[in-house]
């Protein structure tokens, strides 16, 4: 798919696979997505190699945007992308938005065939700045 | 600098965070999400498991190994940025280090956590044990001496209200508890300084 690709990353799964549902039924099948949350062990956290492994379901030559929760979440993506490396590290984009508005914004304008850049604009829109 | 002997720096890092689990979850209890500790543990168990296969290879691709191990490992926000201590270290440092270079490459791994958490000294975070423990190196101080700076700079998160991490929800409330982060670091300096001079 040529389309840019969504990641959801929460500290809970059940945020997660429940923002990516809604994705799903708002925007439809048309963008690459995939979602992860929780620490691996049981308990509510984000894990690097879960975000790694979301990041490659999700990925797109178009790109990927990544919209997180809070702050380990970021945190936790950002160092998933340096692991992928370049030359797919600068495709790969953590958003500064809401996670389950800006999930749905980014994938209604990835659905339309946008690029990286607009994806990612068009979710940091609703974060006030 | 005696010949570096990374086995036992691993034991010793990991037999000090086990025996402070419970002590750094209590901390992380007051003022995150208590899971620290358990975290810290998991991660230096895992690096404790490869400690053999880590110090066969040459010394920045072990600290490199090592840094790969936590971050995939100990979870949280933890281990992006202990995991970010020990990769920067790993590249900066040569495979045969004097403590010149050492320096240069612990400042320059403190930079890169710095990054990496989008955060500076002050904000009650383990830069704040970092920091000093960086210029006391610098400044040519002993192991001890190290030791004992980065104990009373963990001390001195205590009053600091938290700018970064979970804490930092807590706003004012977070004054008053010391930070889980600076304290593991103060313990790891202590446990490598030791190690490194040979004493118990």
């Amino acid at each position: 798919m040529s389309n840019v690709g969504i990641v959801i990353v929460s500290h809970s799964p059940l945020v997660a696979e429940g923002t990516a549902d809604m994705v799903r039924q708002m925007v439809g099948d048309e963008v690459p997505l995939a979602w992860c949350g929780g620490n691996g062990h049981g308990g509510l956290g984000t894990s690097v190699e879960a975000i790694m492994g979301a990041i490659e379901k999700a990925w797109s030559e178009a790109g990927v945007a990544i919209l997180v929760d809070l702050g380990g979440a970021e945190t936790n993506s950002e160092m998933a992308v340096e692991m992928i490396g370049e030359p797919r590290a600068q495709k790969i984009i953590v958003c500064n938005a809401p996670i389950v508005e800006g999930a749905v914004m980014a994938a209604t304008e990835a659905s339309g065939g946008a690029s990286l850049k607009e994806v990612v604009a068009t979710a940091h829109e609703l974060s006030p700045s | 600098m005696a010949a570096l002997d990374l086995a036992r720096l691993i034991t010793a890092a990991a037999d000090t965070i086990a025996a402070h689990a419970e002590e750094l979850t209590a901390l992380d209890q007051a003022i995150g999400d208590g899971d620290h500790g358990l975290n810290m543990k998991r991660g230096f168990e895992a690096v404790r498991a490869e400690a053999q296969a880590f110090s066969a290879k040459p010394l920045p691709e072990a600290l490199k190994a090592i840094g790969t191990k936590l971050v995939m490992t100990v979870g949280g926000a933890s281990g992006p940025l202990f995991g970010t201590l020990f990769l920067a270290l790993g590249k900066e440092i040569s495979a045969t280090p004097d403590r010149a270079n050492l320096t240069a490459a612990f400042g320059k791994a403190i930079e890169a956590v710095g990054a990496r958490g989008k955060s500076q000294v002050g904000q009650k975070t383990m830069l704040d044990v970092l920091q000093p423990a960086y210029e006391a190196l610098v400044a040519g101080k002993s192991a001890a001496e190290i030791a004992d700076i980065a104990d009373r700079a963990a001390d001195a998160t205590v009053p600091m209200k938290a700018l970064r991490g979970r804490a930092s929800f807590l706003g004012d409330r977070s004054i008053g508890h010391m930070d889980a982060g600076g304290r593991s670091v103060a313990l790891l300096v202590r446990t490598i300084g030791e190690t490194l001079e040979g004493q118990p």
